[in-house]
């Protein structure tokens, strides 16, 4: 690809190298910690599933088992194997006999850590086994139908009905959707667990649950057979079970994740430490199961200027870029985020969105970008917004955008009806083909509005990505840089469930995942 | 000349009742389909009527643009409002009204105070990202918002709230048995009494279980229900601060 905004390559690699900095001082910290939710996802990659009488999730009751004894930092994989090598039991008939206080992993002698390992690593691999299986599934469905080349439509249902929002899926297929996102119902990042079954309440969108996935995984494969396209499912692998929902979506075979590094910390108040611990797991799933993760600057813009602080939105890929490198996700799985939320009076405003767009094009020229539409300026005036998202539409299709997702006229009315997003498809697939060869027609005025508000804005990214580094991640974040939100690095929700690793902790999907990767593809 | 005992709507002549419908139903999109769509907006009291646009959605659901006259009419003169008692304001509205009439920030702590786990009510109000498309009193500029978070004890509220020099302090109870929230409440009140803070500060409760008369009558300035978000809180709050002089 030839740059058409004769970006400052000095700025881009020294950028680059900060955010490195970053990532890696931050990763010695994330070593040296475990935490709940990590141990919980652990658990249910061994294979722990189901509820007790009372609704808890056996993971949970494992882990709070562990917590009980203050075993946690010793690691569940360490304690499960121990028990499973005494006992001759699998992990879910140890979760089980834990549950009625017929097991207590404290009163079983330590074995040899060799055989521990040993039998923990047979265990650990039928799950990683089944997710490599996904992965070449998927790879064999986008052989069989071919994957489009233009940006993929996403759409959301949220009605809070998994039976309901497969209705609603599987219209969306037959207008045209590539990816359907599942939207959580309000609060479920803050539940510190995840829910269990089918479900059919929710308010403003559907509980995660693995028994949803799956459904909602077989409605659309075999939508999709039907339409002649694999479709994608997305979900949200964020909040307080981040790692957990990756390895369910893994299981499960989704395709793609909402996974930001810094999200949960900003804007849902989760522990800073608690969440760097836990997107590193969730990241190292996700990479190896092939599944695309979406990151969330676009939120930035919609509590802070979207001329002013576009800049922290760049700062942020770099950031997710790096995050996401450590746990060995590559470049083609890392849907970073950006959104066209510039105010609808700004003049040049469009222009300004160009490059923005083009810029993050260039920068990360084989993430699969996603880019969200306009919510911030959305009035309620719905033939205003169908304009809005016209526009949208055009600077993806101008700057090569891949995740696209679809605007609704109807944002800040209600969550869409299936003929809102009829409409959202429509419109898209219309410009879409009516612009489909522009991008390569046009270049951009040298030293123009364009180019010179990509100067500006990468090298003020620049700028405090060494001021990041100087300070560190956890400064940072305490001083308020990012959306204009100050966290504390010992406040907000989780923190008591991160803590040091003993001696003799092992996770033993870690090196499984990182080495048996998308790349060996 | 309009007739405002008769008032319809106006498309490109007066009285002329033209409107424009748009809808899904879950059929077909054949003449059958379209004959339905006509005869559910007759069913409306529309006439005239044209069925502009019929597009599938998929198999069984079709959507139609439709347009026709309306044969109802109001009697505008006789339409009485009721006049508004406290402006519910916007965002933007709220922090401009913060500029002109207190001229600093507010400083409002919230907190789901005693055994209370459940943060979804206070996070609701409180979150930067808010709650179902109404932003969190963490994104308005001219409050400075602090969420303690849940399980917070009445002691270490009226402490945090004194170092923080709070203004306007807000309790959530979500899930309570055997009232517990009650007797919560209650306490809360009465050690901020007897700290002599509690005509410094704008005392406001909500929940599910709580309305504006439970709150009144356990000693609150407010109380806020389901459906409630961050701009009803706040509107209150900063004109209860002017009313009262702080």
């Amino acid at each position: 690809m030839t740059s058409k905004l004769n970006l400052n390559q000095d700025h881009v690699s020294q950028a680059r190298k900060y955010a490195k900095n970053v990532a890696d001082h931050t990763q010695n910290f994330i070593n040296q910690h475990t935490t709940v939710a990590t141990e919980r996802a652990i658990c249910r990659l061994l294979g722990i599933n189901g509820v007790d009488e009372l609704d808890v999730p056996l993971p949970n009751v494992v882990v709070q088992h562990l917590v009980q004894h203050g075993l946690l930092a010793s690691g569940a994989a360490l304690m499960l194997g121990n028990a499973m090598l005494a006992t001759g039991l699998s992990p879910q008939e140890i979760a089980e006999k834990i549950s009625c206080d017929e097991l207590d992993l404290t009163a079983i002698p330590m074995a040899d850590v060799a055989a521990i390992a040993d039998i923990i690593n047979q265990t650990a691999a039928i799950s990683v086994d089944k997710i490599y299986q996904n992965r070449c599934h998927r790879n064999a469905m986008l052989e069989k139908y071919g994957d489009k080349t233009e940006p993929y439509l996403y759409v959301i249902v949220a009605t809070g009905n998994i039976h309901e929002d497969i209705t609603q899926a599987v219209a969306c297929v037959a207008q045209g959707a590539d990816i359907i996102a599942v939207i959580r119902t309000t609060g479920q990042s803050l539940l510190d667990y995840v829910p269990y079954g089918a479900t059919t309440e929710g308010f403003g969108g559907t509980y995660a649950t693995q028994e949803n996935f799956r459904l909602m995984r077989a409605a659309l494969d075999a939508a999709g057979d039907k339409a002649g396209r694999y479709i994608r499912l997305c979900n949200y692998a964020s909040g307080l079970c981040m790692p957990e929902i990756a390895a369910m979506g893994a299981v499960e075979r989704l395709d793609v994740m909402l996974n930001d590094a810094l999200y949960g910390i900003l804007f849902r108040d989760i522990n800073m430490k608690r969440t760097i611990v836990d997107q590193y797991f969730s990241r190292v799933i996700n990479g190896f199961a092939g599944i695309i993760i979406n990151t969330g600057e676009d939120n930035y813009l919609t509590t802070a200027d979207a001329v002013e602080e576009a800049h922290t939105v760049l700062t942020s890929q770099f950031l997710n870029e790096q995050f996401a490198l450590a746990a060995g996700l590559p470049p083609e799985q890392m849907g970073l985020g950006h959104a066209f939320e510039i105010a609808p009076d700004v003049k040049n405003g469009f222009l300004y969105e160009v490059a923005q767009a083009q810029m993050a094009r260039e920068i990360f020229p084989q993430a699969p970008l996603k880019y969200m539409p306009p919510t911030k300026f959305m009035t309620g005036d719905i033939f205003k917004g169908a304009v809005q998202n016209a526009l949208f539409n055009a600077v993806s299709i101008m700057t090569g955008q891949k995740i696209h997702l679809l605007g609704m006229l109807t944002e800040a009315i209600h969550t869409p009806f299936m003929s809102d997003r009829a409409q959202a498809i429509d419109s898209a697939r219309y410009i879409f083909n009516t612009m489909a060869d522009l991008a390569d027609e046009i270049e951009f005025k040298d030293g123009g509005i364009i180019q010179s508000r990509v100067a500006d804005v990468l090298a003020k990214a620049c700028d405090l990505l060494a001021q990041i580094d100087k300070n560190n991640l956890f400064a940072t974040l305490e001083q308020g840089i990012f959306a204009g939100i100050k966290r504390g690095r010992d406040a907000g929700k989780g923190l008591d469930g991160v803590v040091p690793k003993a001696p003799g902790y092992f996770n033993p999907f870690i090196s499984m995942m990182l080495e048996g990767g998308a790349h060996n593809d | 000349m309009i007739d405002y005992n008769n008032i319809r709507p106006y498309g490109d002549t007066a009285g002329d009742g033209k409107v424009q419908l748009s809808f899904t139903l879950p059929v077909p999109n054949d003449n059958k389909g379209r004959e339905t769509a006509k005869t559910l907006a007759k069913k409306m009291g529309l006439t005239d009527l044209n069925v502009a646009h019929s597009g599938t959605l998929d198999a069984g659901f079709t959507f139609y643009v439709v347009y026709g006259s309306v044969t109802h009419s109001v009697d505008y003169a006789a339409i009485q409002v009721q006049a508004a008692t406290g402006d519910i304001m916007d965002m933007d509205g709220i922090n401009t009204y913060i500029r002109e009439h207190i001229r600093r920030k507010v400083v409002i702590v919230g907190a789901s105070t005693g055994t209370d786990a459940h943060t979804v009510g206070i996070d609701a109000i409180m979150n930067m990202k808010g709650f179902a498309g109404h932003y969190g009193l963490e994104r308005y500029e001219m409050i400075e918002a602090h969420n303690l978070g849940s399980q917070v004890t009445n002691d270490d509220f009226i402490a945090k709230a004194k170092e923080l020099n709070a203004d306007v302090l807000l309790v959530s109870q979500t899930v309570t048995q055997k009232d517990i929230h009650i007797t919560n409440l209650t306490e809360l009140v009465e050690l901020l009494e007897a700290d002599g803070l509690r005509h410094k500060v704008i005392l406001i409760c909500g929940g599910p279980r709580i309305g504006a008369e439970l709150a009144k009558e356990l000693g609150y300035d407010a109380g806020f229900g389901q459906g409630s978000f961050s701009e009803d809180v706040a509107s209150f709050a900063v004109q209860e601060m002017v009313r009262r002089n702080m």
